[in-house]
């Protein structure tokens, strides 16, 4: 199972230009609002025409602009899950199910399995408006398993819900999807549930999506602007290139020498909140070191977060540092502590 | 007190609804998808009938349909009827002043579905004809009733074109309201009261089944 997409659309002032190739598995979509993440899908989907480009699966050709291949939505077999669902509210969960099978002769017997496969023989004769959340998730997932589809491909499934149900959802989730097997594009603007739920990711930004990149490399070295944000990174100041190996973080008034990297595109610098140190056991010289004032002071659910700037420095904006709750209310000393391989380098 | 302006009435607003639904329907569902500045164009021409005066509407109609207007003369040629002053005027009348009513109530409803029901249907294989039947239409309940019953009160309701295309004609083109100026014109007070207050009835009854089916159906389905 192959998706091979390299499309462009244009819409106003917005330019999507997507290219991707996917295997086996559950490969992530992340993006903030508005980056063009649903209007991908809908291209790949056929729900909207890309300007030119090609989408293929396997041998077959979906969309090509150059030989004016447009497939319809309803040969393309790929299964969309939307945010709320999308069941038909005048049709039991039978009839949901029933409408997708093509085959007449079958169609009975096919709908009683699918039904006991997701065990929701119960609510057979239930319309989408009696069922909880996670009853209309699983009867959306019988639904698209029903029309057979070669993709599947998941538009923020759990983005309207809260964060208990959210978590008990996403595991049964991924229990169909591991019985799916095939290919499964993931979309989602939460950093976290993309960690869990996939093993590769696509950033896309602006409209603009590469390829993918393995989750452990992306979290722990983005290289661009987006990517950093994308994952959570907090603080991200604008940098300016000094000299060959030093760099200069506008927003914070700090100064990194001796930067390993080739640093010739970078346009910004970016400390993760949960990377800065109060103390240090080993060899200072790995680390870069400021003394720091303390602005405000917040508490969340399992950390401290201190808003401070650098001591006797005028700041665009603060820095945010959190420290886990269990380390105590105590700062060791009036220095902050930045491994070197913690300060992300960013295009 | 004879009864023909009743049972004309309700036999042309009767035919100009589910003539007007058709029309609706099919007017409705495809301007929505036009893209370009059309859509506006033809969005105007459906509504302007219900905001033009109806001596202009009826002078439109009697160029399209009298006997030199050319529908008006293919009929009289081909199938020797004469559209001008028969019951089928009637009805002409009533569909061109009660179709935008149908038709700005079906494009709002089908505006105001959930397009995702109709992109998971597409991505699930359904075909277009079974989604509109099955799902569209289905799903459109309420805009459906507010649609038939609005236009239906209208068309009941209908004068002026109506004189001028159909005339009034007792026993063939005469409807209540057409009945209601004669007896005012003929000085007999007591008859045009009568059917007012027939008028009134039918139009209040209308209303009422309207907002009674929309209850229960909203009662019936609380999501959409």
């Amino acid at each position: 199972m192959k998706l091979y997409v390299d499309i462009k659309k244009r819409f106003g002032e917005f330019n999507l230009d997507v290219k991707i190739d996917l295997k086996k598995g559950i490969t992530a979509l992340l993006g903030a609002s508005g980056s063009g993440k649903s209007m991908t899908l809908k291209c790949i989907a056929g729900l909207e025409k890309p300007d030119s480009g090609q989408i293929i699966v396997d041998d077959t050709v979906l969309f090509d602009s150059k030989k004016s291949i447009n497939l319809p939505p309803q040969k393309r077999k790929i299964g969309m899950l939307f945010q709320n669902y999308a069941l038909f509210p005048n049709m039991t969960v039978k009839e949901n199910i029933a409408i997708v099978i093509k085959d007449k002769k079958q169609r009975d017997n096919i709908v009683k399995d699918i039904l006991k496969k997701f065990c929701i023989e119960d609510l057979e004769t239930h319309y989408p408006y009696q069922l909880s959340g996670g009853q209309s998730q699983r009867v959306a997932i019988a639904r698209i398993i029903a029309s057979s589809p070669e993709i599947i491909m998941l538009d923020e499934p759990f983005s309207a819900l809260d964060s208990y149900l959210k978590w008990k959802l996403e595991q049964e989730i991924l229990k169909y999807l591991k019985d799916f097997d095939k290919t499964t594009i993931f979309v989602s603007h939460n950093r976290d549930e993309v960690y869990r739920v996939c093993d590769d990711i696509a950033v896309i930004s602006n409209g603009k999506l590469t390829g993918t990149i393995d989750k452990w490399e992306l979290y722990s070295n983005p290289k661009t602007y987006s990517e950093a944000l994308l994952t959570g990174c907090k603080n991200i100041s604008e940098a300016e290139i000094i000299s060959d190996k030093e760099c200069f973080a506008l927003d914070w008034g700090l100064k990194f020498e001796n930067l390993s990297e080739n640093q010739e595109n970078i346009k910004w610098i970016g400390i993760r909140a949960n990377k800065f140190l109060n103390s240090i056991s080993d060899n200072e010289e790995d680390y870069y070191s400021f003394e720091y004032d303390i602005i405000y002071k917040m508490e969340d659910t399992f950390s401290y977060i201190y808003m401070i700037k650098p001591k006797g420095i005028e700041v665009k904006s603060l820095i945010r540092w959190e420290i886990s709750r269990n380390n105590g209310d105590f700062l060791f000393s009036n220095k902050l502590y930045i491994n070197k391989s913690d300060v992300l380098l960013l295009t | 007190m004879d009864y023909t302006p009743l049972f004309i009435s309700i036999k042309t607003a009767g035919v100009a609804t589910i003539i007007s639904l058709i029309l609706g329907i099919l007017f409705a569902w495809n301007i929505i998808k036009i893209k370009s500045y059309l859509k506006n164009i033809f969005d105007c021409i459906l509504t302007l009938p219900m905001v033009m005066p109806p001596t202009v509407l009826g002078y439109f109609l009697l160029k399209i349909f009298g006997v030199n207007g050319f529908i008006g003369e293919f009929f009289l040629e081909f199938f020797d009827k004469r559209i001008v002053f028969s019951w089928e005027a009637t009805v002409i009348s009533a569909v061109v002043v009660s179709l935008p009513l149908m038709y700005r109530t079906l494009r709002s409803t089908f505006e105001q579905l959930n397009k995702n029901l109709i992109y998971s249907a597409k991505t699930l294989g359904i075909k277009n004809t079974k989604i509109f039947f099955r799902i569209v239409i289905p799903n459109s309940f309420g805009g459906l009733i507010s649609g038939i019953i609005l236009s239906f009160a209208r068309a009941l309701g209908e004068f002026g074109a109506t004189m001028m295309l159909a005339g009034n004609i007792p026993g063939k083109t005469q409807t209540i309201s057409t009945a209601v100026y004669s007896a005012m014109s003929a000085g007999n007070e007591d008859l045009a009261y009568k059917w007012v207050a027939v008028n009134l009835i039918i139009s209040f009854t209308v209303i009422f089944m309207m907002n009674f089916i929309l209850y229960k159906q909203n009662q019936n389905r609380q999501v959409i």
